[in-house]
């Protein structure tokens, strides 16, 4: 059993008895309560799961919750709440890029990640940085526009 | 404000939620991770439960040796059939359809395993981990039986019968037929026919299947939470099965991460999880991993269709024939029976045509595989694939373009209602409409033009069209899955005021991410007056109206929306009533909008909070018996339901290179009746159309002969991702249909249409080969054996 302290969502958890084969999206659930991240495939593949860890997303089933020791993580329940969606979240609202919700933790965490690191000029590029997240409810042509519009917003912000 | 149009004062005071695209009342708890999925509950000290899953196909199981595991750190419980075999009555998909054998429904395998992937034995344990460690220490000994991997296998002379009692491996025959077949073939100008299949596949909903058991000491009650969406078939089954009382058994479908369908049928899991939880007085909780959910939720079509179709000279099809075989796995499923999937395929393939004489033969057969159930669409992608690929093949001997041999052959406007070939009624539907709005919004002549030009350069390039229509919203007097003892033809809204003035509107339907929270509350706030946000859903609760089985057959817009409207107007005259004692003024005179009930033409008003307390709280303000409680109960049956259709043209290319198919154009459109939302509509059109790509480029369980399983995962199983989905364009042809509201189901059609336009497309593609598709899906490997099939004949005929 190990001890892990990380820092989630700006909020500090030192956590005990921590298997060394806890998975962090387990602990983030099952330890922590914060249910946001979903488990959809537990092999890496449907990205439902993705956090950012230090600001890189990473596929919170593919992760031990030990190696997250010392780490900065940011879920879903840290973009913005119900109340106050933060710009991607409302703009997944704003363009109907949600069906069922299953997925979207991990679509708006890599878009967040997305959105940070590259220009996202073109459809092609947003799908791109999308193909490893699943979704079986949208045909993504609404969360493509989704990020498309919050590009666009970050991009004018900037201007 | 511009004079020429000054709005109405009842254009001002009545707002129209139906129609508009309206934000969703879901969307802010999913977005910011506050939704609740069934994984997601956390009840006291709960017990987590792990499966030991057949690996074999076909065994029988000789002992099980379960001492070790329950030795092992953190087990509470271990159980097996013999275990449990007072605890439950088995659970049987009872059908009085003839030629059916009903295969019953146990929580975990007695005697036999019949597919791998088959629940064995279950370890309830204080930890999944533990509970999986477990796992491996129970000893099961097997004698292995001979495995049925094939549907043609499975009917073949001498084949092992995987249930010895029904006598034989055919689960389920049917057979439809009008007319004189043979002598219309006999005469036809021009016959075409082919082999077709559509191999099996999984529903894939991202959210694996969940149950969440949550024992009451107090009431020694349980209820359930699941990740179903026929929350009240599943009560209704499990208080039979389990001898529990409703008011012991609460079943509640939460947030729940998409079906499909497979998460539409009563499964085993979720006996055993009730059966663990009353047996231990815990709450107990399981989540399948993803290898569970692709090997142990049904799976979908798996059938293989020998078809014909003759026309006349002018390109009318005149006659129509087919037999098909579905592989539908080990059991049958509650309460859809293995008839569901298969039987629609012959119901539904003479499809939205005038074929006067069919005939359609269906035998379903038991295989060593999990069960088929239902999948967006039901048979209906596999019928649609089949007619589409016939008339298209029909149009290219008689030489007429695809287009126009739909235009010949679609039931038009004043034909309706219309009975096809195979008995089911189309009521008044925009078919010859959709193709027109398909054709004209895809640019159909430039793309023929465009397909020339690229054909000159070598490019493969392909035009795809299907047609199709489908029953939805289905009334009482047809039964979702034929003999069926179950009521699915009406559903049940309770909307509420209480003494707060807050609305709660109560329906047994549930969502599954169709925004039903948000579409019903549109209907609601209209009909009663009410401001939209002030009305707040409540779904897929048994606990909230006395009966209902669920969301699936396309119905929840129309069977919820239809008791909706009823439900509200109910509730809008009582208000109405007491607003005019309130207001002392004839209940005529009034006016219901925004949550107020006004005089016309005066500014005197009544909130629904004041007539609330009026109501409920004052005992002064209203007589004794004007005191009615504000609330409305109904339940609507629309009787026969009605019809949805769509035309769906594409493009694809084919590299010669790679044998990729790229679709560079999809368009859609669609007849959904009144529409109540066109933002989720499109939504709906987008989500099936993604998945009908999936079914027509790269999904495909692959079961081997030896019934094991090689695409368990998501690497090996593949669906689209947003790189392979094209953009998509969706035209609504609103005809508004009889039933309430005019609404029309429409939730399934995108992937009905979807891969019947693209097998079209790539056949239309490789025609320089004069290459036939006929299996689905159309991978690179198919079409690169297709492809040096072509060659290799052309050169044999070169050399002859």
């Amino acid at each position: 059993m190990s001890d892990v302290s990380v820092t989630v969502n700006e909020a500090r958890y030192d956590v005990s008895d921590v298997e060394p084969r806890m998975l962090l999206s387990d602990f983030l659930r099952d330890r922590l309560g914060l249910t946001g991240t979903h488990v959809g495939c537990e092999h890496g593949v449907c990205g439902a799961c993705t956090v950012l860890v230090n600001g890189d997303s990473v596929r919170s089933c593919l992760m031990l919750a030990v190696q997250a020791d010392g780490t900065a993580i940011v879920t879903v329940e840290g973009l913005g709440s119900p109340e106050e969606l933060n710009v991607l979240q409302s703009q997944f609202r704003e363009h109907h890029g949600l069906q069922c919700g299953f997925c979207t933790p991990g679509m708006l965490m890599t878009g967040e990640d997305m959105l940070r690191k590259y220009p996202l000029a073109t459809d092609d590029q947003i799908r791109e940085g999308l193909s490893g997240n699943l979704c079986r409810c949208t045909g993504y042509q609404n969360i493509v526009a989704a990020i498309r519009s919050a590009a666009a917003m970050r991009r004018e912000k900037e201007e | 404000m511009n004079s020429d149009h000054r709005a109405s004062p009842s254009e001002v005071l009545r707002p129209k939620n139906v129609g508009a695209p309206i934000k969703r009342t879901e969307d802010p708890r999913l977005l910011a991770g506050s939704g609740e999925y069934t994984a997601d509950r956390k009840p006291d000290r709960p017990l987590h439960l792990a499966f030991l899953r057949s690996g074999l196909p076909h065994a029988r199981i000789v002992r099980i040796d379960t001492a070790a595991a329950l030795e092992a750190p953190g087990v509470v419980a271990v159980f097996t059939a013999e275990d449990i075999a007072g605890d439950f009555k088995p659970v049987i998909p009872f059908s009085r359809m003839p030629n059916y054998y009903a295969t019953p429904i146990l929580p975990l395998a007695s005697e036999k395993v019949r597919y791998v992937g088959e629940a064995v034995a279950a370890v309830v344990a204080t930890s999944r981990y533990l509970a999986e460690d477990a796992l491996e220490l129970i000893e099961i000994d097997y004698e292995p039986l001979r495995p049925v991997a094939r549907a043609e296998m499975a009917v073949a002379d001498g084949a092992p019968l995987l249930h010895e009692e029904a006598g034989t491996n055919v689960l389920i025959a049917r057979e439809f037929s009008k007319g004189d077949v043979a002598a219309d073939l006999g005469v036809a100008a021009v016959r075409v026919r082919g082999r077709f299949e559509m191999t099996r596949k999984a529903p894939l909903a991202m959210e694996p299947r969940s149950y969440t058991a949550e024992y009451e000491k107090r009431r020694d009650a349980l209820t359930l939470y699941t990740s179903s969406n026929i929350p009240g078939i599943v009560r209704d089954a499990i208080s039979e099965s389990l001898s529990l009382p409703g008011h012991r058994l609460r079943v509640v479908a939460p947030d729940v991460g998409g079906s499909f369908g497979s998460k539409g049928s009563l499964y085993p899991e979720e006996l055993l999880i009730c059966i663990a939880a009353r047996k231990l007085r815990r709450s107990v909780k399981w989540t399948a991993d993803r290898l569970e959910d692709v090997s142990s939720s049904s799976q979908a079509f798996a059938e293989i269709v020998d078809a014909e179709m003759g026309f006349d000279a002018n390109g009318v099809a005149t006659s129509l024939q087919a037999d098909v075989i579905g592989d539908v796995g080990a059991f049958s499923i509650y309460p859809w029976t293995c008839g569901l999937e298969p039987v629609q395929v012959v119901s539904f393939l003479p499809g939205p045509y005038k074929i006067r004489s069919y005939r359609g033969a269906v035998r379903g057969v038991a295989t060593c595989k999990p069960p088929t159930g239902p999948y967006r669409g039901v048979g209906r992608p596999i019928s649609t694939f089949v007619a589409e690929r016939l008339m298209d093949m029909g149009a290219k001997a008689l030489g007429i373009d695809p287009l126009e041999i739909r235009r010949r052959n679609l039931v038009r406007a004043e034909e309706f209602p219309y009975r096809i070939a195979s008995g089911i009624i189309w009521d008044k539907t925009g078919f010859i409409e959709c193709l027109e709005a398909a054709a004209a919004a895809a640019g159909y002549e430039q793309l023929r033009k465009q397909q020339a030009e690229a054909r000159r350069h070598g490019r493969l390039l392909g035009i795809g069209i299907a047609s199709y229509a489908e029953l939805t919203g289905i009334g009482s007097r047809i039964a979702v899955a034929p003999g069926m003892p179950i009521n699915t033809g009406s559903e049940t809204a309770r909307i509420t005021i209480d003494s707060t003035g807050a609305i709660t509107a109560a329906f047994g339907v549930a969502s599954h991410g169709q925004g039903l929270e948000t579409t019903l509350a549109q209907i609601v706030a209209d009909d009663l007056g009410a401001r939209f946000e002030d009305v707040r859903v409540i779904q897929g609760d048994s606990d909230e109206v006395p009966m209902s089985t669920g969301t699936y057959a396309s119905r929840s817009a129309v069977l919820g929306g239809g008791a909706a409207k009823h439900a509200s107007k109910i509730l809008r005259e009582k208000i109405k009533r007491v607003a005019s004692h309130l207001l002392e003024a004839n209940a005529d005179d009034l006016e219901v909008t925004e949550g107020k009930v006004a005089v016309l033409g005066t500014d005197r008003a009544v909130s629904f909070k004041q007539i609330a307390k009026a109501v409920y709280s004052d005992m002064k303000t209203l007589p004794i018996d004007a005191r009615e409680e504000l609330t409305a109960t109904y339940t609507y049956d629309p009787i026969n339901g009605t019809t949805a259709a769509a035309t769906h043209i594409a493009m694809v290319e084919v590299d010669p290179a790679t044998c990729f198919v790229k679709i560079h154009k999809f368009v859609v459109a669609e007849d959904c009746g009144r529409i109540i939302n066109p933002m989720i509509v499109d939504g709906q059109v987008h989500g099936g159309v993604a998945q009908g790509i999936g079914a027509a480029l790269f999904e495909e369980l692959i079961y081997d002969e030896e019934g094991q399983l090689l695409t368990a995962s998501l690497v090996d199983y593949v669906i689209p991702s947003a790189p392979e989905v094209p953009l998509m364009d969706v035209v609504h042809v609103e005809s508004e249909s009889a039933v309430a509201g005019g609404f029309r189901g429409m939730g399934e059609g995108g992937t009905i249409g979807a891969p019947a336009a693209i097998a079209n497309a790539i056949a239309d593609a490789l025609s320089p080969f004069d290459a036939d598709v006929s299996v689905l899906p159309m991978t690179p490997e198919r079409i690169f054996r297709l492809m040096q099939n072509a060659k290799f004949k052309a050169k044999e005929k070169s050399n002859d």
